[in-house]
């Protein structure tokens, strides 16, 4: 949705039931009409700048900051152990600590990655083309199953979801072949929103991810 | 003269107080257990900040088999194990700390008075300090200095010269 010159994020659903259980919950995406491709040279130096700004200290520090407090609690919330499965800025906090940078790998890694770790917000990438219409969370339903992975997922497993079928776990793998991939030409950046990260900080996440993305 | 009764009740307006419905106390338990695990959380976060750059005390407190939607009776083993893991920590702090305090007068010991410690050695580590040194007390001139009760503390830096490829730099300096 466009508003004047600004890029407004679409508002995803959420299964009613978890919006009255696990208040403050939410979905937020935006399709970036382009595909990942290489970083350009500018994008691979900002990446690089991050990677000197950010060293142990912050690294140590990082679970009392607000945003990737707010989601170490919501891991425990949903049963998850962020010290056994670290949140998504914590992994990246990680890998640079034992990479001693955060590595380039391509485009569309390299923006979530900077939009990450910059705002503490968890952030996904979808082949916008291989999603059927608005994306959600909710519980899974008996019988249901995430592509490419073995077994029935266990009867209420939080899935990010389109409206036909589950697309990832909550904060877990991807179903098979509905990721970005090289031959994906628009791409849906979705942002999860739990108690205590505030709206703002999500749409900041999103813009700047989109922006690297369309540098 | 009961209906009468309750029609001045309703009339004056008295609140009747009526039990919360199973559902609604349930929900406000799970709630509850939520925001006890939310502070739980924070302290075991700055204990974590605080107990660094000590090793080797675990913070795992083990996942009870999410993503999904934890009932009242998981939502208290989470609340529980995150309360016994920081006690544990605590605990194993104040050792650390108190066996730290114990090691650092022992240098101040050392340096004071080097001949009645030979060859005694304390590490950063010991005494809560993130580097790699070592204070040894040696003898002055090898030999010479034990026969003739000469020692002196000697500070080693410990770290080894960087190694290895570091990842390579996308752009000049």
């Amino acid at each position: 949705m466009v508003l004047g010159d600004e890029v407004v994020p679409e508002a995803g659903w959420v299964a009613p039931e978890l919006r009255r259980e696990l208040a403050g919950l939410a979905l937020r995406y935006l399709l970036v009409e382009r595909g990942p491709g290489r970083s350009p040279k500018r994008v691979r130096e900002r990446l690089a700048q991050l990677s000197d700004r950010f060293s142990g200290p912050q690294a140590i520090n990082l679970r009392h900051r607000s945003i990737p407090h707010a989601y170490r609690v919501f891991f425990r919330h949903i049963g998850l152990d962020p010290d056994e499965q670290p949140t998504p800025v914590e992994a990246l906090a990680l890998e640079r600590m034992r990479r001693g940078a955060f590595v380039s790998r391509n485009l569309l890694d390299d923006a979530l990655t900077i939009a990450t770790i910059e705002s503490g917000v968890a952030l996904q990438a979808f082949d916008a083309d291989r999603v059927a219409d608005r994306l959600g969370i909710r519980p899974s339903a008996p019988g249901e199953v995430l592509e490419g992975r073995p077994g029935e997922l266990p009867p209420g497993t939080l899935v990010i979801a389109d409206e036909k079928r589950p697309l990832a776990l909550l904060f877990g793998p991807m179903a098979a072949g509905r990721g970005v991939e090289r031959a994906t030409s628009r791409m849906l950046i979705a942002a999860i929103q739990v108690a205590g990260v505030p709206d703002i900080a999500v749409e900041e996440a999103i813009w700047l991810c989109a922006q690297v993305l369309r540098s | 003269m009961a209906e009468q009764i309750a029609e001045d009740r309703e009339r004056a307006g008295a609140a009747v107080a009526l039990p919360a419905a199973p559902r609604d106390s349930a929900r406000a338990a799970r709630a509850d257990l939520r925001r006890q695990i939310a502070r739980l959380e924070a302290q075991l976060a700055e204990l974590f900040a605080s107990a660094f750059p000590r090793r080797g005390i675990e913070w795992r407190v083990g996942a009870a088999g999410g993503p999904r939607v934890l009932g009242i009776a998981e939502l208290e083993r989470v609340r529980d194990a995150l309360a016994a893991r920081l006690a544990e920590a605590r605990a194993e702090l104040a050792r650390r700390h108190a066996e730290e305090e114990r090691k650092r007068a022992l240098l101040e010991e050392m340096i004071a008075f080097p001949e009645r410690h030979p060859f005694a050695r304390i590490t950063a580590a010991e005494i809560g300090q993130p580097s790699c040194a070592t204070w040894e007390v040696r003898p002055r001139w090898g030999p010479v200095g034990v026969l003739a009760n000469w020692w002196r503390v000697k500070l080693s830096s410990g770290c080894p010269l960087a190694s290895g490829r570091l990842p390579s730099r996308p752009y000049a300096h």
